[in-house]
């Protein structure tokens, strides 16, 4: 039995792989997800066959977890998404961390296993890594679902206190490891999950998909910790194929920034904490009908969306403007910066489920270079993806991310809701530029109106 | 099995991870972020375990804990990312 236990877990990490593999493909990718929940089934289904468990209690936690996470799939609006995926990533982290815990509170020692010290280790590894990937997915939920501000919580002496708490908490584990004394154990416990809040809080919302790339790699490493912590092979695969990939999947999304992991990770502490900076010019604001004046003579039309077009729940409209600015005689598209919205490829997917031709979404690089035959560049809710601060200004916190340069547009509309700072609480350079004026109101009011103009 | 196999396995398949994620387009990063979220709940393989212990007692409550948290994170993660993977199909590709 065992032997069929663990063939099964090699055929399961082998979909796992292809899963994987396919996930980063577009014509494969869903096929790819389906194949790996296959290989999820196969490893659970199978495990049961193991013998002398208690099944009540086993039937119980899969119906109460498959019926919450179900229910919460099927429900989160789009826009909901990114937090969704942060939550459920504390949860694995969470998970791990109590596996691991567990195996210790069978006996409170680890007379069981082969290698007392190596399992101790395991342990207080599965602990401190799914510890942080619990909270520090939570504070990245809190931020994106704006239940928490997404400026950078600083506070004096902040490093030093970060670096005590691990300390103390890297004593504590070696403690364990070696006494494995109870007391060491909850205090690994309770200074992990002060680290993950400590580690999260000082990095900025507009950051927070990094992040949560990066504790998704975490709580692949939790998972192969508690992998070796009751030695299951396929859980220390599984979860080290996740770790991995996570990583380079966090890099690649840095480098859409162009900016390096540690300075995401760590930059918060050194950066200003976003007050106002002196901006020369003023905003000036236009109406709608003025505005569909420009718009009836444009030939060259870009819109560029942000998650602001998300909470207006603006897509749809955006497509009909689209449409008659078409059917108007000029060319449309949209241009789609990496790190627009609260996650990458959030506004492919919110667009798409507005049935805009995929043909119409652009990426960046393929649009800054006819950025200057561009009539009217429309800005919906976009912020810091389109801020000239970027490559100008070498104090700000986002110098060096490339951005999409509506601003060598001949005109820029920005559609905003009011005038204050944006996700990251930066100003943007690009609204007191000459040619760029405000229309100040709900995204998909304004734009509603805007057809509406076209159609009298 | 042998620790040290399964240490020589587990930089296989931190390699083999590294090798997977190679040029991934912008649009798919959150649906592969949300794909092998859903695989690290593999860890629900490991709750089973724990809970199923017919001894009883912390571990079996912590156990249960965990599995009710790890397949909350595997059938919510499988079923958002399909319902991600599920918006590209309309755009015709």
């Amino acid at each position: 039995m065992e032997s069929l236990i663990n063939l099964c877990y090699i055929v399961a990490s082998v979909l796992f792989i292809f899963g994987i593999k396919m996930l980063g493909n577009a014509s494969t990718a869903r096929r790819g997800n389906q194949l790996s929940s296959v290989g999820m089934l196969l490893a659970v289904a199978v495990t049961l066959l193991k013998g002398g468990l208690d099944y009540t209690w086993i039937i119980a936690g899969l119906l109460i977890g498959a019926a919450i996470g179900a229910v919460a799939a099927r429900r989160v609006q789009m826009t909901g998404m990114p937090e969704l995926v942060a939550l459920f990533n504390g949860f694995g982290g969470l998970a791990s961390l109590l596996v691991g815990w567990a195996e210790f509170a069978r006996d409170n020692d680890f007379s069981d296993s082969p290698y007392p010290v190596f399992t101790g280790f395991a342990v207080v590894f599965a602990v401190l890594v799914g510890g942080i990937t619990f909270t520090g997915s939570l504070i990245a939920y809190l931020k994106l679902s704006g239940k928490m501000s997404g400026s950078p919580t600083l506070f004096p002496a902040q490093k030093l206190i970060n670096a005590v708490v691990l300390l103390i908490l890297l004593a504590a584990g070696v403690v364990f490891v070696l006494t494995q004394a109870s007391w060491a154990l909850y205090l690994v416990i309770a200074l992990s999950l002060a680290l993950g809040v400590l580690g999260v809080i000082p990095i900025g919302g507009g950051d927070m998909p990094v992040v949560i790339s990066f504790l998704n790699s975490f709580s692949g490493i939790a998972a192969s910790a508690a992998g070796f912590v009751i030695l299951n092979n396929v859980l220390i695969v599984a979860g080290c194929l996740v770790g991995a990939s996570g990583i380079i999947l966090t890099v690649i999304m840095c480098k859409a920034m162009n900016r390096t992991l540690a300075n995401v990770l760590f930059g918060g502490f050194g950066a200003t904490s976003g007050k106002a900076q002196e901006v020369e010019g003023e905003m000036k604001a236009i109406t709608p009908e003025d505005a569909f004046y420009i718009l009836e003579a444009a030939q060259s039309v870009i819109f560029v969306p942000g998650y602001g077009m998300a909470v207006a729940q603006a897509q749809h409209a955006v497509k009909e403007l689209g449409e008659i600015l078409e059917q108007n005689g000029a060319e449309v598209r949209f241009a789609i910066h990496p790190v627009a919205g609260r996650m990458p490829g959030h506004m492919n997917v919110l667009l798409a489920e507005a049935d805009v031709a995929y043909e119409q979404l652009c990426e960046m690089d393929d649009v800054n270079p006819i950025m200057e035959t561009v009539d009217v560049a429309i800005v919906i809710g976009a912020n810091d993806v389109v801020n000239p601060a970027a490559a100008e200004d070498e104090t700000s916190p986002i110098y060096g991310m490339p951005i999409i340069n509506v601003h060598e547009a001949k005109t820029v509309f920005a559609l905003k809701r009011g005038q204050g700072a944006g996700f990251s609480g930066l100003v943007n350079t690009l609204f007191f530029r000459e040619n760029t004026r405000m229309i100040y109101g709900d995204a998909k009011a304004t734009l509603t109106n805007l057809v509406a103009q076209f159609k009298e | 099995m042998e620790l040290i196999l399964l240490i020589f396995v587990f930089v296989m398949a931190a390699f083999l991870g590294f090798e997977l994620i190679q040029k991934v387009p912008s649009q798919l990063h959150t649906p592969l972020m949300s794909g092998s979220n859903a695989i690290s709940g593999i860890t629900m393989v490991g709750a089973l375990l724990a809970t199923g212990n017919v001894d009883g007692g912390l571990g079996k409550w912590l156990g249960l804990l965990a599995l009710i948290l790890a397949t909350i994170n595997v059938v919510g993660g499988y079923l958002v990312t399909d319902r991600m993977l599920g918006m590209f199909r309309k755009k015709g590709k």
